[in-house]
This record gives structure tokens, C-alpha cells and sequence, in this order.
């Protein structure tokens, strides 16, 4: 039992960050059609820029690690859109399906190439301290992960639910056409999305990063779970992107106990397939969301 | 389109085959993309510097060498392609691959044209097919686990143990040979832990072997992967003994595990720690020239690239079926062959021995706690 | 045909039969492999260029299709046994796979495939009683014709050239059929096609098993080519290699697969002096490709003559790139 207890919360920890990941794959498909092939990478590289200021150039980590944020937000936002996305929007989904791979593979090359190809150590911002329940061990870090990674969601939630700017993104994802009409700066509102995405990578990265170690490959991984938990939880809506999310990460830590270690990674693809066949738009997603 | 195809092939063809005349050529076909880059490229700049010193001290037999480096990009096809290019080149030896997969491939190929090959593969099944011209750098773990195994066994008084090992070709054979001896020697297996290529979550498998009531943990994992699983044991609070192999007490699984490493010991073939003179002068002018210290990985490429000298030197010609032939049974000591750094074997399999040693990580930092004899 | 293509096609095989001769064996090793990838990446267009869908699973049915041939051979048969047998398993499993895929949304398939890969390699990782685990299937022989040998690189290659002129004659047949020209009507209009009575869904079901067993064709050849397999040489990043072989060629173009197969395993090649910059030259090259050409090199090449010969109309569907 409690090790069952041990495991839901390291899962739930864990998915809480792919859910990050995951919602940010799920409002570029909503406001421009983007499956971004590279959000792995968008969530492995942040963490380098956090290396490369502190370590390179001996900036303190409390300043290294908001910079990166900024750093993302203009190079994983607002670049991404304006010299990938923008130019290739006219010609369809499939040659925008294909340079984000390419460019998947050009940041991992670059971080390789220029940083390192070996993993490297990061700084965690939590002390590595456990906290004992009955027989369970729970980790300081695992919870406060959770409660951050939770706590943007929700943040955005509300800023898309309350604010009039969220408001004018939301019409802008559902009906593009209508929001124009209604007189929403549409390409404003789109660049905004490629923004917040850019935010939640690096949030994400850092995260992440003090457990899994800041290395080239990371994003593989990520790019797959993340991709997952949007289709599983519903690719039109943020609220399943986040139980996607939270159930690849449970079912990824609780497969190799329960079900076999040789086949982790099955469940969720099995799981993946399974969703398509029966539900196509996902656990929450809503059948009249914007068909392609 | 297939017409400007066949002409750039041309060309490119007419670029590649200018190889240098006078020179001997030696292939170094090593991972230097892909997967494997961590481990191929160390390896290569072992090699490459112990030819810079070899060819600063005058070559072999009177020539330079002209070594040519071939990047396998972890994939066993693009590694056949490059062992056929070395050849197609002239090599006179092969060196490499580290990862076992390419080795299979290449060690195919090297003998149907004749070519020795020196391996910095660890994989029990490369000296088993019988091929006479593969040779190692460093013994393979069938050698180096029983040694581990008898340290678990009547060092510790372990007598069930958990294993947790990478589901890969090189963690397959680790495990393999590691399994055989344990059911020798009578140990209990009371969990068998696979996991995956580059994984990162170890939660699930910390809990695993945690809970299964063993006395000692063997770990047979990759670099960061070794260091992940330090990281999530030590946060789940698991104070059983962990054992490994070189990998698991190496430097860099220390420095990326940031403290979680200690207490970890292991067996350990080659380390830049190891208390030998000739081995720590090649890690302090490694770390003079590439700015990173040098590993198991390095210490193997620079061992071959003397390998070639000694024999050669040896037969006094340079000649391929010889050097295979020579190279069975022989045995090279350190003090009048300072290359290979520590006295070392070759059986009639190519398989080799050497000394090595118990290693346990204090204060982040690997002790020597034992020298164990060659096997 | 016009007279014009079968001109080009036919000085092309004369130069594939004889630019080999006399060639160091590295070099046909490398020509070997292009036709093997080609003919995979051809089964690859089929489905992306023509169908308009994306598969991200044909590294999986080169796999299966090595695999079988492999075990096949091993056995003791001979290799046109195991091919027949790899082309028929994977064309099957192409079907099972993708009728469900189908029957939902549109880019489904994208998403199928890419989980069917995943659980390919975990396959053949696992069943180690089958398949070798990790440590793969090595030792399969070149086989035998009528008492000649295909073990040298040159003999090897030749017969890897009759199976590539087959896969390709096999593939000009199919785009110029009646049912191809069905691919053509649906590319070109969805809507207006399915209103003119074309299935879509199965034609679409079909081309997608069809360019499946192309991809198992190519496994097969890969057994005796390399006479090693291990399940990592079939994983996901092999599958977006050869979905970017077909797209940097051109999808929907007779001879892109070919084109972006050479590219693609000849570019190490060519991008030699800029040492561990090639695979970034390469990534992005591909996006630079993409924004001004989505119709890939041959498409460009389409463009850029256009421009210089305005007479000549560029197809419509191509200008707009491959749809989803």
C-alpha cells in the first residue's frame, strides 16, 4: 500500500509537468493548427540556457533561472512563430508537421554541438529532504513540483477564463473568422499562445531538469509524453491536456510495478491507440471542437 | 536527378580515395553521433592523442601514422558502410566501436577482408563467435563480473539481491553474464528490474528493489542513467549497498549524481583513479589537452592505439594476417611497453586480462579499496 | 508516360548499371543502401504524397519485414520466401492498422502509427525467443539465383537493382491505373472525388497497406545487406528519417523518395568538412525547404523552371504542398 501511495504521488508529480508540456502542445494546435514535433526539445533546452548563464556566465541561479523564462518566451515563442510558423502557415499542416521535426532535431544537434553531449548536472530549487507518511516516503521536491506545475495551470485557466485578453484567445481558437469580425487582433492573439507556450516549457524544463539531468536526448521522451497526454485528455481543451497528462505520468510509474517493466512503455501507447479507436476527441475533449 | 546522383558519387569518390601514400593508415570507426556520441567520442580522443604521440616519437617501424576517423552515428548499417569505407581506404588495423551492436556488424566485414580489429566493446559475445581478428581493449564482463559477485557474496554476506539493468544491447549482456554467475554462486534474485534506453523517471523502480527484502542492489546501467537512479534511490531513502560495475563508481555518474553516489562500490576495469603511475600522467595530460577528464572510455582508445604499435613492432613488418596471428596469446608488460599503460593478456579469442580493482565512492571521489589479480 | 520520361528512365538505369562497375566496395554499399531506402521511401510517398496521410511507422514495417525475412532465411528457405512473406505480413498488418485509423478523423493516422512503432520495437526487444532481444539476429546469408551467388558487393547490388526497377515499375503502374488516377481526383479535390463515386477511405486504406509492403520489400533487403538486425535500427527516428527522405525529395513526385534518399545517405558524405555540423546543415536546410518549397527539391526544381519557361503550369495541388 504504501507503496502504491509512493508511486501515485511521484506519478502525479511527474504528470503534472508533462502536463505543462502538454498543454502547451494542445493551445498552438487550438490557436494555429501547430502540432510542434519539437516541444520536447522546447522543454529539454531551457534548462541549457539556464547552464549556459550560470555556469558559463557565472550569473546567480535566482537571476539565471527568470532569464531563461524570458530567453524562452522570445526564442520558443516569438521566434518560433514569426520565422517558422508565419511563413509556412499557407502551405498546410504537413510541411509545418515537418520542420518542426527538422527542427526538433536542429536544437538537439545545437545543445550537443555547442554545449555538451554528455548529461550534465542541475541545480534543484528544493531541498532534497523526504517527508515520512505512515510507511510511505514522500519527496519535498516531488510535492512542490506538483503544486507549481498545478498552480501555473490553474493561473492560465484563469487568465484565459477572466481576462478579456484570455477571452479574445479563447474566440480566436474556437472561430478565428467570427473573432476577427468581432474585432480581435487575431495575429496578436496567436502570438500571445506561441508566448505562453514558450513560458511553460521553461517552467517545465526547470522543473524537471534536477531529476532527469540536463541532456541533449531529454526531449525524446518528453516530446512522446506530452504528445500522448494531449491526445489522450482531448487536443481541444487545457483541462485534458492536464488529466492526460496526470494519467500517462501515473500510469508510467505504476506500469513498470503492476503491469511489466519490459513493456512500460506499451500502456500508454495501447492506451493511446484505444482512445482513437473509441473516443476520438480524447477523454474530455469535445466532439464539436474544430475538426481538421 | 539519378544522373547529378551518380556524378556527385564520382566525385565524392574521387575525393575520398587520395589517401596519403607513405603513411600507414589506421581506421578509427567510433560513435561519434547518435546514441552512442558520449562514449564513441572519448574514445576517439583517447586514440587520437596516443597517435600524436606515437607520431611525435617517430611512428611505427619508421611510418606515421595517418589515422582517418569514421563516424558510425550509432547505427549498425551506417557502421558496416564506414568499416567497408576504412578498408576500401587501406586500413591497416580497425579501431572501435565501443557500443557491441556496431562491433557485431563491423567484426563481420573485418574478417572477410583480413582486417584486425581492436574493440572497445565490453560485450561477453563479441570474443564467442570465434572471429580471429577481433581483439579487445578492456575484458569483457563475463570476466569482470564473477570478481564483483564473490565481493557481494563473502565481502558483504549479500544473499538476495535486487538487479536493475538497461534493457540494451549493452545492458542485456551485463545482465546475462551477471545472472549466470549469481545462480553459481547461490544467490537469491529477489527482483529483476529492466528499464529502458535514456529513461529518466527511476521512481517506480527505486520502489521496486526497495520493497523486495534484498541485501544489496546490482546496478547495471548507462551514465546518466546510473546517476538518475543514485538521485530518485537517495530520495526515496534506500540505504541497502549498491553495487556496479565501472560505470555506476565512474567519475562522471559521481559528478552528475551531486553527493547520491556515496557508498555506491563497484568493480572496476580501467579508471583515470586507478592507483597506476603511467594511468594517471595519460589523465593528467588528457585532461591538459581536451579540458575533461578522461574515462574508462578514453583509457581503452589510447590502449589500442599502442596495441598497434607493440605488435607491429613486434612482427617487424606490417602485416595484417601476422598481427591476428601474434596478437593470440600475447602478453605486453607496462615497464617496456609504457602504452598500455598496465600489463595485459590476449587469450586465443582475443578475449584479455588485467588487473583490476574495487572501487567504493567517498566523498565524491572514487577509493581504490582493493586490487584484485588478473583473471 | 510521354516518350520523354521513358528517355529519362531508361538512361538512368543504364547509368545505375554501370556507374557501379569498377567502384570500391564502400561505394556500393552506399548505392546499395540508397536503393533500399528508396524503395521504402517510395512505399512511404505512396501513402504521404499521394494519399495524403502521414504515417510515422515505416522504419516498423522495415523491421517487421527484415525480421521475418530473417527468421525465414535463418531457418534454412530461400530469401524469396521470406520477402513474399515480409511484403505479405506488413501489406496485412497495413490493412488491420489502418482501417481503424481511418475510420476516425483525418490525420489519425499520424498519431496510430506513431504509438504501432513504439510497441514494434518493444516487440522485438522483449520476445528475445523470437527475435534475439537486443542483442538482434545476426549471420543471415546472401542468397543464391539459379547457381549464382549474390555474396560480393557488386552481385549483391545488381539484384538489389532488380528488386528496386520491379518496386518501381510496380509503383508507375499503380500511380497510372485507373485507381491511381483516383489518388490524382482525390489530391486534387476531396470533395469534388467523393461526390464522383471514388471511395475515398479505401482507396486511401489501400494505399496505405500498399506503401507499408513496400517499406517490408526494403526490410527485406536490409537482412542480407547488412546480415545484422537489432530492433534499434527500427525505432522512430528511422521512421522520421524516411518520412524526411520523402518530403525533402518531394512528396507526390515519381522520383522524389529517390532524390531524398540520396540526399539524405549521401549528405554525410558530401557534408564531410564540416565535421559534427552536418546533421544541423541538414535539419535546417529541411525548414528553409519547407517555407519556400513544401513540394520538397523536385518541387523547387519545378518552381525555379516556372520562372524560366512561364508557359509551363506548375500543378496546382503541388503548389500548395501535400494537405493533410
Amino acid at each position: 500500500m504504501s507503496e502504491f501511495i509512493q508511486l501515485l504521488i511521484s506519478g502525479l508529480s511527474a504528470g503534472s509537468i508533462y502536463a505543462l508540456a502538454a498543454v502547451g502542445f494542445t493551445l498552438l494546435w487550438q490557436a494555429s493548427q501547430t502540432i510542434n514535433f519539437a516541444q520536447g526539445e522546447f522543454v529539454m533546452v531551457p534548462a541549457f540556457f539556464v547552464l549556459a548563464l550560470s555556469v558559463k556566465l557565472g550569473l546567480p541561479i535566482w537571476l539565471a533561472m527568470p532569464l531563461t523564462v524570458i530567453l524562452s518566451v522570445l526564442l520558443l515563442g516569438a521566434l518560433f512563430k514569426k520565422l517558422i510558423v508565419e511563413p509556412m502557415h499557407k502551405h498546410g499542416t504537413i510541411p509545418l508537421v515537418i520542420a518542426t521535426i527538422a527542427l526538433g532535431l536542429l536544437i538537439k544537434e545545437m545543445v550537443k554541438e555547442f554545449y555538451s553531449p554528455l548529461g550534465q548536472p542541475f541545480p534543484s530549487l528544493f531541498p532534497q529532504t523526504v517527508l515520512t507518511v505512515g510507511d510511505a516516503v514522500i519527496s519535498v521536491p516531488d510535492i512542490a513540483n506538483f503544486v507549481i506545475a498545478m498552480g501555473t495551470i490553474v493561473a492560465l485557466q484563469l487568465f484565459l477564463g477572466r481576462t478579456r485578453t484570455g477571452r479574445s484567445m479563447q474566440a480566436t481558437a474556437q472561430n478565428p473568422d467570427v473573432a476577427q469580425i468581432l474585432g480581435v487582433d487575431i495575429q496578436r492573439m496567436v502570438m500571445y499562445t506561441f508566448l505562453i507556450n514558450g513560458a511553460l516549457a521553461a517552467i517545465a524544463s526547470i522543473l524537471i531538469t534536477p531529476i532527469y539531468l540536463a541532456k541533449f536526448s531529454n526531449g525524446e521522451t518528453l516530446g512522446l509524453v506530452a504528445f500522448i497526454a494531449a491526445i489522450v485528455g482531448g487536443f481541444n481543451q487545457i483541462r485534458g491536456a492536464l488529466v492526460g497528462g496526470l494519467l500517462i505520468g501515473v500510469i508510467d510509474n505504476m506500469s513498470a510495478t503492476y503491469f511489466s517493466a519490459e513493456y512500460r512503455q506499451a500502456l500508454p501507447m495501447i492506451l493511446l491507440i484505444v482512445i482513437i479507436l473509441v473516443r476520438p476527441q480524447g477523454l474530455l475533449g469535445t466532439s464539436e471542437g474544430r475538426t481538421v | 536527378m539519378i544522373r547529378k546522383l551518380a556524378m556527385t558519387t564520382v566525385a565524392s569518390m574521387a575525393l575520398t580515395s587520395t589517401a596519403a601514400m607513405a603513411d600507414v593508415v589506421i581506421a578509427d570507426v567510433a560513435e561519434l553521433s547518435g546514441a552512442g556520441a558520449a562514449a564513441g567520442a572519448v574514445w576517439h580522443d583517447g586514440v587520437k592523442m596516443a597517435v600524436e604521440e606515437i607520431n611525435a616519437a617517430g611512428g611505427i617501424l619508421g611510418e606515421k601514422i595517418d589515422l582517418k576517423e569514421y563516424d558510425s552515428q550509432t547505427d549498425p548499417q551506417n557502421s558496416r558502410a564506414m568499416v567497408q569505407k576504412a578498408i576500401d581506404d587501406g586500413a591497416y588495423v580497425l579501431l572501435g566501436t565501443v557500443y557491441s551492436s556496431s562491433t557485431v556488424v563491423n567484426m563481420l566485414v573485418a574478417q572477410q577482408n583480413g582486417v584486425p580489429q581492436i574493440t572497445g566493446s565490453e560485450s561477453p559475445t563479441i570474443t564467442a563467435k570465434g572471429n580471429p581478428y577481433i581483439f579487445r581493449t578492456a575484458f569483457g564482463a563475463q570476466k569482470g563480473l564473477p570478481k564483483l559477485v564473490s565481493y557481494l557474496k563473502d565481502g558483504i554476506g549479500a544473499k538476495k539481491i535486487a538487479v536493475v539493468w538497461a534493457n540494451t544491447e549493452f545492458g542485456k549482456g551485463g545482465y546475462d553474464a551477471f545472472m549466470k554467475i549469481a545462480a553459481e554462486q547461490g544467490l537469491e534474485i529477489v527482483a529483476d528490474v529492466p528499464t529502458e534506453q535514456a529513461q529518466v523517471d527511476f521512481a517506480s523502480d527505486v520502489a521496486k528493489v526497495k520493497g523486495s527484502g534484498a541485501d544489496a542492489i546490482f546496478v547495471y546501467l548507462t551514465e546518466e542513467e546510473s546517476a538518475r537512479f543514485l538521485i530518485e534511490a537517495d530520495k526515496q531513502g534506500v540505504e541497502l549497498p549498491l553495487a556496479g560495475d565501472t560505470v555506476l563508481v565512474s567519475q562522471k555518474v559521481i559528478d552528475l549524481a551531486g553527493g547520491a553516489a556515496n557508498g555506491a562500490f563497484g568493480h572496476v576495469g580501467l579508471s583515470a583513479e586507478a592507483p597506476v603511475d603511467a594511468i594517471k600522467e595519460m589523465a593528467g595530460k588528457f585532461q591538459a589537452k581536451y579540458g575533461y577528464g578522461a574515462d574508462h572510455n578514453a583509457i581503452k582508445g589510447y590502449i589500442g592505439a599502442y596495441v598497434i604499435k607493440y605488435v607491429t613492432e613486434q612482427i617487424g613488418e606490417f602485416n595484417q594476417e601476422k598481427f591476428a596471428e601474434t596478437m593470440h596469446g600475447l602478453c605486453l608488460d607496462a615497464a617496456t611497453h609504457p602504452g598500455v599503460l598496465m600489463d595485459v593478456c590476449w587469450d586465443d579469442t582475443g578475449e584479455m586480462s588485467r588487473e583490476s580493482f574495487l572501487v567504493e565512492v567517498v566523498d565524491n571521489a572514487q577509493q581504490i579499496s582493493k586490487t584484485l589479480p588478473a583473471n | 508516360m510521354s516518350r520523354k520520361h521513358i528517355l529519362f528512365a531508361a538512361i538512368a538505369l543504364l547509368l545505375l548499371i554501370f556507374v557501379p562497375m569498377g567502384q570500391k566496395n564502400y561505394i556500393i554499399y552506399v548505392l546499395t543502401s540508397w536503393l533500399m531506402f528508396s524503395i521504402a521511401a517510395m512505399g512511404l510517398n505512396l501513402t504521404l504524397g499521394y494519399a495524403g496521410q502521414i504515417s510515422l511507422a515505416q522504419a516498423s514495417f522495415m523491421g517487421i519485414g527484415a525480421y521475418i525475412t530473417a527468421l525465414v532465411t535463418l531457418a534454412g528457405y530461400h530469401w524469396v520466401l521470406g520477402w513474399i512473406a515480409a511484403m505479405g505480413a506488413t501489406f496485412v498488418i497495413g490493412l488491420l492498422l489502418g482501417y481503424p485509423a481511418l475510420r476516425v478523423q483525418h490525420h489519425f493516422l499520424a498519431f496510430v502509427t506513431l504509438a504501432f512503432n513504439t510497441l514494434v520495437f518493444l516487440v522485438l526487444r522483449n520476445e528475445e525467443w523470437l527475435t534475439g532481444g537486443s542483442h538482434g539476429l545476426v549471420g543471415m546469408p546472401r542468397p543464391d539465383f539459379f547457381g549464382i551467388s549474390t555474396g560480393k558487393n557488386l552481385e549483391f547490388y545488381y539484384f538489389v537493382l532488380v528488386l528496386f526497377v520491379i518496386s518501381a515499375l510496380v509503383f508507375s503502374w499503380i500511380v497510372h491505373s485507373p485507381w491511381g488516377r483516383a489518388f490524382k481526383a482525390l489530391r486534387e479535390n476531396p470533395v469534388r472525388a467523393e461526390s464522383l463515386g471514388v471511395d475515398t477511405r479505401r482507396i486511401t486504406l489501400l494505399a496505405f497497406a500498399i506503401g507499408s509492403a513496400f517499406g517490408g520489400g526494403a526490410g527485406a533487403i536490409m537482412t542480407p545487406l547488412v546480415q545484422f538486425i537489432e530492433p534499434g535500427s527500427f525505432g522512430l527516428i528511422h521512421s522520421l528519417k524516411i518520412l524526411l527522405m520523402v518530403v525533402v525529395g518531394g512528396a507526390g513526385f515519381y522520383y522524389g523518395p529517390m532524390l531524398g534518399a540520396a540526399v539524405v545517405i549521401l549528405l554525410p558524405e558530401l557534408l564531410r568538412f564540416t565535421e559534427g555540423y552536418y546533421l544541423m546543415i541538414y535539419a535546417a536546410m529541411v525548414i528553409v525547404l519547407m517555407v519556400y518549397s513544401p513540394g520538397g527539391l523536385i518541387g523547387l526544381g519545378h518552381k525555379i523552371m516556372a520562372r524560366v519557361r512561364p508557359k509551363k503550369e506548375v500543378r496546382k495541388d503541388m503548389a500548395k504542398g501535400a494537405q493533410l
